[in-house]
């Protein structure tokens, strides 16, 4: 009964979607919405690709990685390079992006995941330096001033991306590899004695998390015409951090919605960098102070329809971590 | 001749870094917490030391002071506003609040002044060259070091000699046990960040006449620079700080030296990922066995 009640969800959420995905094709395609929002749309979901990524490594798994712009960065210059310089097609582009963002997550994975909590964060944010410096000194992706793409990214694109990376990671979370995953957040220790492979699951989480960046990466360089390495600096891992941690470390319908507000604040607040990122902070470091679960806790969007259900009858189970 | 010529302005360059991973490696000791605006308390040094030379037409050393003092203060601010209440959260929320306050300091700084770069002045110390076996020292950088290292032997003593060392020292070891000795752990926490923030209020104003330019964004790579010099000499451990602090100047002018110097920045942070895995205690760090 409840699976197939979790599957009418998930049919009834993809309907949704689709839907939601039609009508904002044909406005676009009608010329209704000008380029400013039509901009802000590819922004948002840009930024909910990461947010949910992010999310798997930080919220789901609790391996605290604060270099994620280095993914993006990775996956965005080669995606450029694949239809630059060797004048691939868009599709093979964004794979390319992805699979060498999850390579890089690989790399970096295997030795530093072995670290904990401070130390990891301190070696997510040196590799995510690294990135940037080393980006800056080749000169065949242009160096400080950066590489000029053409705009490649539309509708459908950034938005199969975005649906594909929402199934794919709550599956993954949904799924025994994804239990695991939890059990390292909740007790590394504990989850280790009960016989799961850590550092196994830790990369795992790692590599898929850094292949969707890699993808949003793709998709970011090809939105914006010119991709230069001091686009993906401290700020930006910040940036796609401040999304996971205000909606709830735990929640990725959390992070989906804080994507989107914050995407909309920034977008007005663009006139005024300085406000906006005096805003961010005093708002990042309140949250912390009364309420450091952040919007949503470890809840979803959809526990709260379930919680009312469950009042009226039958035994409800909060620890269940669904999407739909 | 060359190679020692990069020697000294490593160790010059190291002596900075050194100041400020004191303060890095003191917090954490004492709270565990990787204090991000750590950096920021550097810049603000920097910039208290530039207005109180040009503003109010002080010398050096009464620049200095005042930077610490005024240093001092903001860490103890920072730590009663944003950290203590936080004692007891998750080190996430701990580490995201502290980075919350980085960007706060920084962007307020920018938000009050602009964000162009400033100029130290040149003449507010005796700028001779001094050679030495074909060697040219400056008498900045003479005095520099020797600022540093009395800094340095100075927290040595406070940390060993006296009473509210002896009360960080029990803290850091155990701060339940410290607690109940009678040990009022705040005010031992608030007078660490004090110490540690003054630190890098100095380092501030000696980076300002070292390197001339300042600016409110400076802070953050120095800071994540002298992080990475806490965590070679082994986080918590003071001598540790300042040996990581002066191997790390050294590293990074021998790589400018030998004509790299784009990739100086990078090199700290490989240093920082070699160390972390080979041998993340640190240097100078024992082995800790994790309990359950």
């Amino acid at each position: 009964m409840t699976i197939f009640k979790r599957i009418n969800g998930f049919w009834l959420s993809m309907v949704l979607a689709i839907v939601f995905f039609i009508v904002v094709q044909l406005l676009i395609s009608r010329g209704i919405l000008n380029s400013f929002y039509i901009n802000t749309l590819f922004y948002m979901a840009i930024n909910i690709i990461l947010a949910v990524s992010l999310h798997l490594i930080i919220g789901i798994t609790g391996q605290f990685s604060i270099g994620h712009a280095g993914f993006l960065a990775v996956g965005a210059y080669a995606s450029a390079v694949m239809t630059m310089k060797l004048q691939m097609p868009f599709s093979l582009a964004l794979l390319a992006g992805g699979v060498t963002a999850a390579v890089a997550g690989l790399l970096i994975g295997i030795p530093t995941l072995r670290l904990k909590g401070d130390y990891l964060a301190i070696a997510t944010l040196g590799f995510g330096e690294i990135v940037r410096i080393i980006l800056l000194n080749v000169d065949y992706v242009g160096g400080a001033s950066g590489m000029t793409v053409t705009h490649l990214t539309t509708w459908p694109w950034v938005f199969a991306c975005m649906l594909i990376a929402i199934i794919v990671i709550a599956n993954f979370t949904n799924s025994t590899h994804g239990r695991a995953c939890i059990s390292i957040r909740e007790d590394e220790i504990a989850a280790d004695s009960m016989g799961i492979n850590t550092t196994y699951y830790k990369v795992t989480a790692f590599v898929i998390g850094s292949f969707f960046a890699g993808i949003a990466g793709g998709l970011y360089a090809h939105n914006f015409y010119i991709i230069q390495p001091t686009n993906f600096g401290f700020l930006k891992s910040f940036d796609i951090l401040i999304f996971v941690v205000l909606g709830g470390l735990g929640s990725m319908s959390g992070a989906v919605i804080a994507a989107i507000l914050l995407t909309v604040v920034s977008t007005f607040l663009q006139e005024y960098p300085e406000t906006r990122m005096i805003i961010y902070s005093i708002v990042l470091i309140l949250v912390m102070l009364y309420r450091p679960k952040g919007l949503l806790g470890t809840q979803e969007l959809t526990s709260f329809f379930r919680l009312r259900k469950a009042v009226e009858g039958g035994k409800q189970n909060d620890n269940k971590h669904t999407v739909a | 001749m060359e190679l020692i010529q990069q020697l000294v302005n490593g160790i010059s360059l190291g002596s900075i870094y050194a100041l400020i991973a004191l303060g890095y490696t003191m917090v954490y000791g004492i709270v565990r917490l990787i204090n991000f605006a750590h950096g920021d308390v550097f810049m603000v040094g920097a910039f208290v030391g530039f207005y109180a030379i040009t503003g109010l037409h002080l010398g050096f050393f009464p620049a200095l002071l005042l930077a610490m003092v005024v240093c001092a203060l903001l860490g103890v601010f920072i730590e009663r506003i944003a950290y203590k209440p936080l004692r007891n959260a998750t080190r996430i929320a701990v580490l995201i609040t502290a980075i919350g306050v980085s960007l706060l300091i920084e962007y307020g700084m920018i938000y009050a002044r602009g964000a162009q770069p400033v100029a130290y002045p040149g003449t507010i110390l005796p700028d001779k060259k001094i050679e030495l076996f074909g060697v040219t020292i400056s008498s900045q950088s003479i005095l520099i070091l020797c600022t540093s290292i009395v800094l340095m032997i100075l927290l040595q003593l406070i940390v060993h000699k006296t009473k509210i060392g002896k009360a960080m020292r029990a803290v850091s070891y155990d701060a339940e046990a410290a607690r109940l000795m009678g040990i009022n752990v705040d005010n031992t926490i608030s007078a660490t960040f004090a110490i540690g923030s003054a630190l890098a209020g100095a380092a501030g104003v000696i980076f300002g006449i070292y390197y001339i330019k300042i600016e409110p964004l400076m802070g953050i790579i120095p800071g994540l620079k002298a992080f990475v010099a806490a965590v070679l000499g082994g986080i918590g451990i003071i001598p540790g700080a300042m040996v990581g602090g002066l191997v790390l100047g050294v590293i990074e002018s021998l790589v400018s030296g030998l004509g790299y110097s784009l990739w100086r920045d990078g090199v700290a942070f490989i240093v920082l990922i070699l160390i972390l895995i080979f041998r993340p205690s640190g240097l100078f760090g024992k082995n800790v066995k994790e309990k359950v």
